[in-house]
């Protein structure tokens, strides 16, 4: 509809502060966050642990309030969570008592029935867990059970996907498999992502543009076009560089730049 | 060796059973040790008590054989059947009243605090009371008839449930709520979708403590107020006539339906919608 007029996601002047035991003892975790993202864009945010990301994707998502400042999705402001923004959490949020089929159908009640049933079907197909309709989380390993909520959140054709280190309790090789079918995703789906993470590489194999904050009180300390072909190659030139700038970025406040990389 | 191919070659599958055999007897914790184990303490139990009595010439206390005997002549004259189906009536009862009222009450005191910051401290003051301190009051109110144990086995039952499912609730994690809300579900979707579903396994152990406790108060409850039930049967034996193999007779029907009560709620465990709640066996 005002896809042509506004952002995606739009994050004007965004503070928060957490207020401290004595008032004088709050914490100021974001100050003063400028960014916008495009409609079907990739956005990856990184930073060093506790740098307050995670606190700005809750906020863009509606989860929680910021002190000052305001976000704009299709240029109207975030007042709290909704169906059209579905979040993908870090801490796995499928439902447990549910089985594969019906989580992803979680978002679905709406729909008629054979509807719902080609949707599922559908999705489960995408994310690779056809065979796994009746089993249930428990049944799952951490990775399957990601691609049951990467799932869910595409079923319910939500406009953007937020994303809050969703593979960071995933081993080394079921995190790569997962960012090259979640780009294959993003493909086909033409989402708009946000999607928060402190692994450098991560972000530059997943993104179209990385937005680099820094340390507590954070700010967007660089916007990183990252511009290299799909499907990425690990050992190119173009990527080795965007990587190494990255490292710089965050290793001329942080100094152990490797150690937000581990 | 050649020898042992050709026995091997003639009978693999008796040669396969005898060694299956000897796996079995020698593994300590095997099924079979497992039965042995159990039941020979049982035996061993039995023989001891029969012997103690036997060496104490008690006259009153009875023998394991003289239960037994015991157990038979109540089922012979009809009572049997008829004590436990009035003991269970009655459990059933103040138990689902307990099951019905407990749980919505423990969600929604669960999820709204401000109501809980209200009505836990009464709670909190009535749980402890005995439910056999209630019993003048139940008489008081509801005379001698059926309504006075039910009553009693309510007051056992519902707050276990209660408290355990303000607890579910309490406890739950917040990525299930944050997820739900994210999905857009109205408040009454919210409790039917995702409170109540995350609160069971809780609330499953809650009700299954409750029924122990609630097989618990009816043999009390029985013993006054009512005129049928395996604890009037106790009360009655020992006052008309001293029968004290009959006395007996009811506390080992007592310990037997409540082993078989308790094995039935543990079947709840098993399903899928509240498996995940129970630590990985």
């Amino acid at each position: 509809m005002n896809k042509e007029l506004f952002a995606a996601i739009s994050i004007r002047n965004i503070s928060m502060r957490f207020p401290g035991k004595p008032p004088s003892e709050h914490i100021d975790v974001l100050e003063n966050v400028t960014a916008s993202v495009a409609h079907g864009e990739f956005v990856c945010l990184v930073g060093p642990s506790g740098c307050g990301k995670s606190t700005l994707l809750n906020i863009v998502a509606g989860f929680l309030d910021a002190t000052s400042g305001k976000v704009l999705v299709e240029g109207e402001p975030v007042r709290g969570p909704d169906r059209r923004r579905i979040f993908v959490f870090q801490e796995n949020g499928v439902f447990p008592w549910l089985n594969v089929r019906e989580n992803v159908g979680f978002g679905l009640r709406m729909q008629k029935e054979t509807e719902r049933d080609r949707i599922i079907a559908h999705y489960i197909d995408m994310v690779g867990l056809r065979g796994f309709e009746d089993a249930y989380p428990r049944e799952l390993s951490g990775g399957m059970r990601q691609r049951v909520e990467i799932a869910r959140a595409l079923a319910a054709n939500p406009d953007i996907i937020y994303m809050d280190e969703p593979f960071g309790a995933l081993d080394f090789l079921t995190r790569l498999k997962m960012r090259t079918d979640l780009v294959r995703i993003w493909q086909s789906e033409k989402k708009t992502i946000l999607f928060v993470t402190h692994d450098i590489e991560e972000a530059i194999q997943l993104a179209d543009r990385v937005l680099v904050m820094s340390p507590r009180p954070a700010m967007i300390q660089e916007v990183i076009d990252v511009a290299l072909p799909r499907p990425r190659d690990l050992d190119s030139p173009g990527y080795l560089e965007k990587r190494d700038r990255i490292f710089r970025v965050m290793g001329m406040s942080l100094r152990v730049g490797e150690a937000a990389a581990a | 060796m050649s020898a042992t191919q050709a026995e091997a070659a003639v009978e693999p599958g008796s040669r396969a059973s005898s060694r299956g055999n000897a796996a079995w007897l020698r593994n300590p914790d095997s099924r079979f040790w497992q039965t042995v184990r159990a039941v020979g303490m049982l035996a061993l139990f039995f023989t001891v008590w029969g012997l103690a009595v036997r060496i104490s010439h008690s006259d009153l206390f009875p023998t394991p054989g003289n239960v037994l005997r015991g157990i038979i002549e109540l089922a012979q004259k009809g009572l049997l059947f008829k004590y436990i189906v009035a003991s269970l009536f009655r459990v059933t009862w103040g138990f689902t009243l307990a099951v019905l009222i407990g749980v919505p009450v423990g969600l929604v005191l669960g999820w709204y605090s401000r109501l809980f910051q209200a009505f836990n401290p009464i709670l909190q003051i009535l749980r402890p009371i005995s439910p056999i301190a209630w019993i003048p009051v139940a008489i008081l109110w509801f005379g001698v008839s059926d309504a006075a144990p039910i009553f009693l086995i309510f007051l056992a039952s519902v707050f276990p449930i209660t408290v355990s499912a303000i607890a579910a609730v309490q406890n739950m994690q917040p990525v299930y709520l944050r997820a739900a809300q994210n999905f857009g579900l109205s408040r009454g979707e919210l409790f039917r979708r995702v409170i109540f579903r995350a609160s069971l396994p809780q609330i499953v152990t809650g009700i299954r403590i409750a029924l122990g406790v609630a097989w618990l108060v009816v043999v009390a409850a029985e013993m006054i107020a009512v005129n049928s039930g395996l604890g009037y049967l106790i009360i009655d034996a020992r006052n008309a006539g001293k029968r004290y193999d009959l006395v007996v007779a009811g506390m080992v029907m007592i310990g037997f339906i409540g082993l078989i009560l308790d094995f039935l709620v543990r079947q709840l465990e098993k399903f899928d919608e509240v498996r995940w709640g129970y630590a990985r066996r």
